[in-house]
């Protein structure tokens, strides 16, 4: 939703940092270091070669960390993606003397198409779909390279594949490969932090959450893998002009096993994880080179690793070495937002913030929800409460799309919404906390609701990463949480956990915020507390809609009160009326 | 026509092996909720134990109940050392242990006995009979006649037996399961040793029509699951018919479009029923709860 005219100015971050290519900048020196030594040390083939390999390959493993450690989903085909770009270089420099450049990026492209195409067809379904596909693409892809000879050459392989004339030599050659490598993984490294790996990591950690926080959860999973070809693909490119020369048994199942298992090893969501990995697989078996002299034997034993590393150290080598430093982060006391968290729910409607009309929600036989009114007026609390099985959370995952209505219409602010997915019913000013909390857990509480502040659509946030923390940590003050900003989720208690969901759906400056059993498993401490946060909220002039049990709460928050049972309304006005009703009397208490 | 009709019998014999092991793969998933990603290597081990046993001199019966046993042993191995360490994790550690088990055993396997295919004869003296322009090649009929039994014998086992019922309990609900006295390992341990078995028995039954080799696990396996996905994942008469159909698309495949592409064919199909019916013909849509 546009922002109305009456949105106030954002005020200047107070955070001042240095700009990120400066802070940066021992990362690009160290990187430059390595590359001039690349360009001017007299390596022997033998080291030149492994050096090649393990350059190449650390760029396709760090494909895996983006799609596995970042999003959460797998891929058992980098060797095919790999392949493609490769070929394209073999085929594409020697037999349609195409230059390097344009093989490459053209490769790379390919790559990326394919891996999105597969990503389409796939990422709707669960993970075990999208690891059969792959493997399966991976066969195709092999078969294809063995048997379309007119193009590949088959099972000879393609060779005298060319480099450009800028890298003719070997030494220059591993130069510009290494200097790949590390823009490649510095642009990997800083992705967890931009809009696009947080999504990447909401995604993984929680996917409903992730949808209803206003995150496109299938247009990020498409990214994630369609980025991880295409690192594949360039990787693969960058290969075959080192070695000159391809052939399909390079780019097997296998190599798609080795890949993975290099990732695991390292650390599957770092880039420094899968340099480790990578280095250690390219090197440890040279150091033990007589277990290749029985074919199988290696292999297996890497799928033994595999097994043990998934079970014994799953966040590999650099996930120990991570872990400290998160704790270490952990006790850096962020600075407190400069100002109060500003809450300015659009206003484009007219009286009625949420009109719902005619809902239904039938499972098979089952009316869970059916043929239900609610008229949400603006501002102050409107509660929906009903026994149990009354239909309650169903509605309210009606309204917030994790359900499509059987029948029914829900207008928010002036635009209908009955049949927008999650993610664009949160952009368009839905806010939602849930019964049973669905917080990223990998990430800190400040992380968590940055996310909730990047909602598409959110006025209340500046350009650049500053006014996100800035906004983030507003609402995180607003909560009484400012101070442990930087601390993972787990770390906190349930009751913190709920008021962090909160601060996450406020950051969005949401139109209307649903809040799903908030005070369930609170103290009564915490619950004195929530009442007080409900009120300031308020007070701002967010509407809100509650459902929950405890009576004390509704009927000192609400103004309103909508009645279910059995899926029906069954009454509906001013909350002291409402609970007098005769009706709801006897549905809480049983009628005589 | 008459070509037609012998390729329908090859393509349900076939067919009839890819439904055995997505049968192995619907039980384990509907009791752990994992698709177990080394199923078709049980089909491999069983066929490469039952060649051992043949070579070592054992009557072919004999043989034959050698290999279930050990397919029996491996299955509570696999459990043990694969699935229960990491049943209280998410789904993807547990898929990425099983490729790396799959892995193990398949080069494993390669290791001992090194990359030659194996040949298994047949179990029968006469190598078939000719039914009017039919020609049906007895292992074909002993495959399609022992997945009819075993489909039989599974419709009695889970809906007329009490381990049957303790079974289904357990896949559809383990806390409950467990709540009422159900040993919900004891069940996920028998759904692991049924499964590794019916690969095996889809593993020694394929292996006098295909060769043996190191590559038939992963082969079946593909082909498998792509079957489960065009039955309806987690349906088991959907993973027999996907299996079926599977079986004939293939043969009619390579007879009339490819051969070097065979292997192809399923992919093929497989990505048209993710993109156009990705419930699969008996599947239902199901939501999370939120």
């Amino acid at each position: 939703m546009s922002a109305p005219s009456d949105n106030m100015p954002i005020p200047a971050p107070a955070i001042h940092s240095k700009p990120l290519l400066v802070r940066h900048l021992p990362y690009f020196i160290g990187a430059a270091v390595l590359v001039v030594v690349a360009a001017n040390m007299n390596f022997d083939g033998y080291v030149h070669n492994i050096l090649l390999q393990a350059t190449t390959f650390a760029i396709a493993v760090f494909g895996l960390s983006v799609v596995l450690g970042l999003c959460g989903q797998i891929n058992l085909a980098q060797a095919a993606f790999f392949g493609l770009g490769a070929y394209a270089v073999g085929i594409g420099t020697t037999d349609l003397h195409v230059s390097f450049w344009l093989c490459l990026v053209g490769g790379s492209v390919i790559s990326m198409l394919a891996g999105a195409f597969l990503g389409m067809s796939t990422l709707r379904l669960g993970g075990h779909y999208l690891a059969m596909v792959t493997i399966s693409f991976q066969q195709i892809v092999t078969l294809v390279m063995i048997n379309a000879i007119w193009l590949t050459h088959g099972p000879d392989g393609v060779s005298n594949i060319k480099r450009p004339d800028l890298f003719q030599t070997s030494q220059s050659y591993l130069a510009f490969c290494v200097a790949m490598l590390a823009i490649v993984g510095y642009l990997v490294w800083h992705l967890p932090d931009t809009k696009l790996g947080r999504a990447m990591r909401a995604v993984r950690d929680n996917e409903l959450a992730a949808g209803v926080n206003g995150i496109d959860v299938f247009r990020t999973k498409i990214y994630a893998f369609a980025l991880c070809a295409l690192l594949g693909g360039l990787a693969g490119g960058l290969f075959a002009g080192g070695f000159a020369y391809v052939s399909p048994d390079q780019f097997s199942f296998a190599e798609s096993i080795v890949f993975l298992t290099m990732s695991l090893l390292g650390g599957v969501a770092s880039p420094i994880g899968s340099t480790i990995g990578t280095g250690l697989l390219i090197l440890i078996p040279e150091w033990l080179r007589f277990l290749k002299s029985v074919p199988g034997l290696y292999l297996a034993i890497y799928g033994l690793f595999v097994i043990l590393i998934i079970r014994f150290m799953p966040d590999g080598i650099w996930g120990f070495v991570a872990d400290a430093f998160t704790r270490w982060r952990a006790k850096i006391k962020t600075p407190p937002a400069a100002n109060a968290l500003q809450l300015k729910p659009a206003t484009i409607g007219g009286d009625t913030v949420l009109e719902v009309t005619g809902l239904s929600k039938h499972f098979g036989g089952l009316k869970a929800v059916d043929g239900v009114d609610i008229a949400v007026k603006r501002g102050g609390v409107h509660a929906l409460i009903g026994p149990n099985g009354s239909g309650k959370t169903t509605t309210l995952n009606v309204l917030s799309g994790l359900y499509v209505a059987t029948a029914g219409k829900i207008v928010l602010d002036g635009t209908d919404i009955t049949h927008m997915p999650p993610h664009q019913r949160t952009a368009s000013g839905l806010g939602r906390t849930f019964q049973n909390i669905r917080l990223f857990r990998s990430m800190t509480a400040l992380e968590n609701v940055e996310i909730g502040a990047e909602r598409p659509g959110n006025t209340m946030v500046g350009k650049g990463d500053d006014a996100l923390t800035e906004r983030a940590m507003e609402a995180l003050t607003f909560v009484g949480l400012g101070s442990r900003a930087n601390e993972l989720i787990s770390s906190f208690s349930y009751g913190h956990q709920r008021l962090i969901e909160i601060a996450r759906a406020l950051a969005s400056n949401p139109t209307l915020l649903l809040l799903d059993e908030p005070a369930a498993g609170l103290n009564s401490t915490e619950k004195l507390e929530l009442h007080e946060l409900l009120k300031r909220i308020a007070a701002q002039g967010l509407t809100i809609l509650i459902i929950d049990h405890d009576m004390t709460l509704v009927s000192e928050a609400a103004q309103h009160i909508t009645v279910l049972n059995f899926g029906r309304r069954i009454a509906d006005g001013e909350s002291m009326a409402v609970l007098r009703h005769p009706d709801v009397v006897s549905a809480y208490l049983g009628s005589e | 026509m008459d070509l037609a009709l012998q390729l329908l019998f090859t393509g349900i014999g076939i067919g009839a092996v890819y439904a055995l092991v997505a049968l192995g793969f619907v039980l384990i998933f509907r009791a752990t909720n994992v698709v177990n990603f080394a199923q078709g290597e049980f089909s491999m081990v069983a066929a490469y134990l039952m060649v051992v046993a043949v070579e070592a001199g054992l009557p072919y019966w004999a043989a034959f109940i050698v290999a279930l046993l050990g397919m029996a042993l491996l299955g509570v191995v696999f459990n043990l050392g694969v699935y229960y360490p990491l049943r209280h994790r998410t789904y993807l550690p547990v898929i990425i242990a099983t490729i790396g088990a799959s892995i193990l055993m398949a080069n494993s396997v390669l290791a001992i006995y090194g990359p030659q295919p194996q040949v298994l004869e047949g179990w029968f003296e006469t190598p078939g009979i000719q039914v009017g322009p039919v020609y049906l090649d007895s292992q074909y009929l002993l495959i399609i006649g022992v997945t009819i039994c075993l489909v039989i014998f599974n419709f009695w086992f889970f809906e007329k037996t009490l381990l049957g019922k303790k079974l289904q309990a357990t896949s559809q609900d383990k806390e409950m399961a467990s709540l009422l006295g159900i040993s919900v390992s004891t069940m996920i341990m028998i759904t692991f040793i049924y499964s590794a078995v019916l690969g095996g028995l889809a593993g020694i039954l394929v292996a006098p029509v295909l060769f043996v080799s190191i590559q038939m696990g992963s082969t079946i396996a593909l082909k498998a699951f792509a079957a489960t996905i065009i039955g309806g994942f987690g349906d088991v008469a959907g993973a027999i018919i996907g299996g079926l159909a599977l079986g004939v698309i293939e043969t009619f495949g390579a007879a009339y479009i490819s051969v070097p592409y065979k292997d192809g064919f399923a992919f093929l199909v497989l990505i048209a029923f993710l993109i156009f019916r990705p419930q699969g013909i008996f599947g239902e849509r199901v939501a999370e709860k939120a």
